[in-house]
Formats: structure tokens, C-alpha cells, sequence
């Protein structure tokens, strides 16, 4: 590059390129360190300080008027003795425990045979994946006005054509849970449909031309060939969606606006009840602290999952 | 195409279960889509047609659309999450991308545990870092305003993941040969390797748009007056605000699907691949 440069490869070539090389080294890690600095600023700023002003926070009886205190345990003893954080805490996991595995079986099926079927199957497909494109606030709109009683709710119109008793649905203790998480499921399955397939298309077809060849049922394919080889696709929607369902907010807040996570609360997630302490109460310290069990309770199942998907 | 469907045709001749499961799949698919039809159907629907149970209307009006656009505040709802949904968009792209590439082509100490630090904040619910963002927001005065609802999203280290991978399979030899025509390492980048990875960067985009045109939860903290509103926290204050008038809140809700429909329509196929790039890598 200098004209010193040239003269030092003229008179040692072998010593004047490792010169070179190691001063484009130390160029280059310049360069890669100036590609970061601004990313590093955002992640240590927007995300790590947080973090930690979370944990914080937890141990505090901040209210937003006043200077945060140090309070000690004193949030996490108050949560574990609030019944409400124990009615959240089970529908939190009812929304997992069964949104999990009905979408994902529903999924798996649909994925399964729409695999097998040529003929307009983007077309098919799309009519599964449009769902989940859709802002959940407007389709909860739309579900909430489904689940509305005769003559409004479409359902219950429908029910009453074949004679079927009219359903409280939403405004039900028992039947709101389900009928948010039918909304939620609803919207969430054509992501797992298309990556099922994606999944499916991997599998090499040789395989399955070798099973034939010995034999093998479609059933024994399916239980033999096709899920185990369907494993990390499996386990990336599981963790996936569970920690979708435990994050449940969207279609809770709009479904039942006029009385958030009610009827009598049998429908408040974990997240609902952090947005209501933290910005309808300003019990930022009490807040804080459900966030930070909320993180436990994601890590936990996360780690859990993977744990047991790869011991099998 | 023609030799597909005849092909296909074919297959179902051979096998009449075939038909029957398409049929099931084909219904299964009509049940999924109901809930939008329906929703388009009562939007043209006036307000006495509504207890109608038919899908669309026998007099079908456009007059909801007319009284819901006219009051003005739909169409700033709607530039603001375009505004700000492109914005976001842009950022990630570049940022995400640019980070990616630095991890995955450059070799310089301390590489791995950048990656393995902007990895770790996938672990971090955003919901745990909402309170600290509001009371940062509240003290740089960023509640009610653009920033404030952009910022937190700026880069993501899903995108940051997703591009290194797709960057480690870009070829050395390419970089190496750009190098030596005397490009610069922002030059090498931005000409040689990006083009290289067009596929994941417009699948990161469609999804980072798709995602922040309908997020919910930080829009709905961080922005308390309706001129700051989201189309997702705006439709949701609307849709109260008519408590019964469900002909309007259908249509307050179609007008903030149609432009996920039709971003649907025109990308459907690097949608979908992009779900299954994502997916797979992620």
C-alpha cells in the first residue's frame, strides 16, 4: 500500500508478507469491532441492563411515584400467598398443557395427509396458514363475537338450527378458557402445519421405498420411520409453542376487555396479570416479580423439553 | 402444472381414499377460513342485517367502510404502524445482517462470546423487560412517541442467528477475491456478501414486518394517546369504544387484516419458504 511497503516485500518477501497479513489481520478486527460497537451499545442497553433492572425491581416496592425500597422477598412471599396468582398459575398451564398437544396432534395430521395430496395443495395450505398471518387483536374481535348468545353469536345461531341448547361460552366460568384457547389454537396451527411438512419433505424417500419393500404397513412407516425421523422438527414446535402458550396475552386481553382475564378470572394468563399489576395498579415491584417467575417457569420448560426429547 | 393435475387425477382414479381425504382436507380448510369470511361478510353488512346469519349480505353497503375511514383516526393508526413497521423492518435488516456476518466471517477474540451473549437474550421473555423499558421510556420522555415503540425491537437476535448461519455458508474464496480488488470490508459485505443471501434476508424481513405490523402487548404500554396508537391497540380501543356495533368492529378488523392478506397474496410462496428456512434453522 506505502511505498516503505513495497520496498520491504522487494528486500524480504517472506518476512514483509507476514508483516502484511498480520496488519490486514489487525484491520480486520477493527472493521468486525466497528460492525459491533453499535449492536453492542443496543444489546447491553435494551436488553442486558433490563435484565437486570428486572431482577431488581423484583426486590422492590417501587410504584412509579415513589423511590424504589429494597424490600427483600417480601413481593415473592405476597405472590405466593395471593390466591389470584395461583388461579393464574393454573390457567397459565391449562393453556399449555392443552394447547400444546391438540395443535400440535391437529397439526401433525393435517401435515400428514396434505404431504400426500398433489392437487391444489398450496392452495389447501394457505387456507390452514391465513390464520396465523392475521393480527390476533382483530380475530379476537371476531371469535368474541362468534361466542356471543343468540341472535348475535354465529355458534350458538348455529347450535340452535340443530336444536343444541344455547352455551355461555366466554361468559362462562368453565367455557371461557376453552373458547380462548380454540381462538388461540386456531390462529397458531398453520405455522405448525408448514413446518410439519417442512419436516416431512426432508425425510428421504428411499426410505420409505425400502420399507415398502420389506413390507411394512403405512402404519408401521409412520411409527418406524416417519416420527423418529420427525424428532428435531417435533421438538423445535413443542418448545416453540409451549412457550407461545405460556405467553398467552393477545386473544385474552381482547376477548374479554370489559373485565380482563374474567369471567372471576378463569381465563387470566401470567402475562395479563403482570400488565394489570404493573400498569393498572403501578405495583411495579410486585410486577417485576411475576416477570421473573414467568422467566423461570419458560426456562424450566424449555430445559425440560429438551431434556426429555434427547434422552429418547 | 398440467401434467401434475392429470397426474394427480390419475393417482385419485387409482385410489379412491385419495379423493376422500383431499374432500376432508379441502372442508378442514373451508372451517379454517370461516371466521375471516365472516368477518368481510358483516363488514358489508348495515347494522340490520347484522342478526342475518348469511355469510354475506343480501344487500351488501359499503357504508361502514365509509364511516369507519371518514373519522380519520383508521388511516393514522394505519401510516403508524406502516411507518413504523418499515422502520423496524430496515433496522433489523441491517443490523442483523451486519452482525451476522461479523460473527460468522470474521475471526477475532471474544467472537464466540458475543455470539453467545446475543443468543442468551432469546431466553429473555419480553415481557420481564417491559418495566425497566416503560421507566426508561418515562425518563427520556419516549411514552407517546414513535421511538418509544420502535426501539426495543431495532435488532433481534433471532435475525443476528438467523443470517450467521446463512452467512457461513457464503464461500471464503468470494470474499478473499473481492479483497483483493481492493474493496473494503463494509464494501465486501454490503456488494458481495449480501446479495449472496437475498433468500434469508427477505425471509427476515417479511417476518419482521409481519410480527411488529401486528404486535400488541409493548404498543399497547408504551403509547397512551390515539394518535400513537398501532393499528392492533387502536382497533382494539375502537372496537370498545363501539361496544355493540359488531358491523363496525368487523370492519375496524378487516381493514387491519387486509394488509397481512395482501402481503399473504403477493409473497405467499417466500412466505412460506422462508417459515420453513426459519423453522428449520432456527
Amino acid at each position: 500500500m506505502t511505498s516503505a511497503n513495497t520496498t520491504q516485500v522487494q528486500v524480504a518477501p517472506q518476512g514483509g508478507r507476514s508483516r502484511k497479513r498480520l496488519r490486514m489481520q489487525t484491520k480486520r478486527v477493527l472493521w468486525a469491532w466497528g460492525f459491533l460497537a453499535l449492536p453492542i451499545v443496543f444489546y447491553s442497553w435494551i436488553r442486558f441492563y433490563p435484565t437486570l433492572d428486572a431482577f431488581w425491581l423484583s426486590f422492590t416496592d417501587w410504584d412509579l411515584l415513589n423511590e424504589p425500597n429494597f424490600i427483600g422477598l417480601d413481593n415473592y412471599r405476597q405472590l405466593f400467598n395471593d390466591p389470584q396468582f395461583w388461579q393464574v398459575f393454573k390457567n397459565t398451564f391449562t393453556y399449555l398443557l392443552a394447547g400444546t398437544p391438540i395443535s400440535l396432534c391437529f397439526a401433525f395430521v393435517i401435515a400428514y395427509f396434505l404431504d400426500r395430496v398433489r392437487f391444489m395443495q398450496g392452495f389447501i395450505r394457505a387456507l390452514y396458514f391465513l390464520p396465523f398471518l392475521t393480527t390476533a387483536s382483530a380475530m379476537a374481535w371476531v371469535w368474541r363475537w362468534f361466542y356471543q348468545p343468540v341472535p348475535i353469536g354465529i355458534i350458538n345461531g348455529l347450535l340452535a338450527d340443530f336444536g343444541i341448547s344455547q352455551q355461555p361460552f366466554i361468559r362462562s366460568v368453565d367455557q371461557a378458557l376453552p373458547s380462548v384457547l380454540l381462538t388461540a389454537i386456531w390462529a397458531g396451527v398453520g405455522f405448525q402445519i408448514v413446518i410439519f411438512m417442512a419436516g416431512l419433505r426432508a425425510i428421504p424417500q428411499t426410505y420409505y421405498e425400502a420399507a415398502r419393500i420389506d413390507g411394512l404397513g403405512e402404519w408401521a412407516i409412520l411409527r418406524k420411520i416417519t416420527l423418529p425421523l420427525l424428532k428435531p422438527t417435533t421438538v423445535f414446535l413443542v418448545v416453540f409453542s409451549s412457550i407461545g402458550f405460556l405467553r398467552i396475552f393477545d386473544q385474552v386481553y381482547n376477548i374479554t376487555t370489559n373485565d380482563p382475564g374474567g369471567p372471576l378470572n378463569s381465563t387470566k394468563p401470567l402475562v395479563l396479570m403482570i400488565y394489570q399489576s404493573a400498569f393498572s395498579s403501578y405495583q411495579m415491584g410486585y410486577a417485576a416479580a411475576q416477570t421473573v417467575v414467568l422467566f423461570t417457569i419458560l426456562l424450566i420448560v424449555s430445559l425440560i423439553q429438551l431434556w426429555v426429547m434427547r434422552k429418547r | 402444472m398440467s401434467t401434475a393435475i392429470s397426474e394427480s387425477l390419475m393417482q385419485a382414479k387409482a385410489r379412491p381414499g385419495r379423493i376422500l381425504t383431499w374432500a376432508v382436507l379441502l372442508i378442514g380448510g373451508i372451517i379454517m377460513i370461516t371466521p375471516i369470511l365472516f368477518m368481510f361478510g358483516t363488514s358489508f353488512k348495515d347494522a340490520g342485517q347484522v342478526y342475518d346469519m348469511r355469510l354475506f349480505p343480501e344487500y351488501p353497503t359499503l357504508d361502514n367502510y365509509i364511516q369507519v375511514l371518514s373519522d380519520g383516526r383508521f388511516l393514522r393508526w394505519f401510516a403508524n404502524s406502516m411507518g413504523i413497521a418499515t422502520t423496524v423492518t430496515l433496522s433489523n435488516v441491517f443490523f442483523d445482517s451486519l452482525v451476522g456476518y461479523t460473527l460468522a466471517k470474521f475471526d477475532f477474540r471474544g467472537r464466540y462470546l458475543i455470539f453467545l451473549a446475543i443468543l442468551s437474550t432469546l431466553m429473555i421473555p419480553t415481557e420481564m423487560l417491559v418495566i425497566p423499558w416503560y421507566l426508561m421510556s418515562s425518563k427520556l420522555g419516549w411514552i407517546d412517541t414513535y421511538w418509544g415503540v420502535m426501539f426495543p425491537g431495532m435488532m433481534t437476535a433471532f435475525g443476528t442467528f438467523l443470517m450467521k448461519q446463512f452467512f457461513e455458508t457464503v464461500p471464503n474464496d468470494f470474499l478473499e477475491a473481492a479483497r483483493i480488488d481492493g474493496l473494503n470490508e463494509f464494501q465486501i459485505w454490503w456488494k458481495i456478501a449480501l446479495p449472496l443471501v437475498t433468500p434469508a434476508l427477505s425471509a427476515l424481513a417479511i417476518f419482521t414486518f409481519l410480527g411488529n405490523w401486528t404486535a400488541f402487548f409493548w404498543p399497547l404500554i408504551v403509547t397512551t394517546s390515539q394518535e400513537f396508537y398501532t393499528l392492533p391497540v387502536g382497533l382494539t380501543s375502537f372496537a370498545i369504544e363501539q361496544s355493540i356495533q359488531w358491523e363496525k368492529i368487523m370492519t375496524g378488523a378487516a381493514l387491519a387484516t387486509i394488509p397481512t392478506l395482501i402481503v399473504f397474496l403477493v409473497l405467499q410462496r417466500f412466505i412460506v419458504r422462508g417459515i420453513m428456512l426459519a423453522g428449520l434453522k432456527g
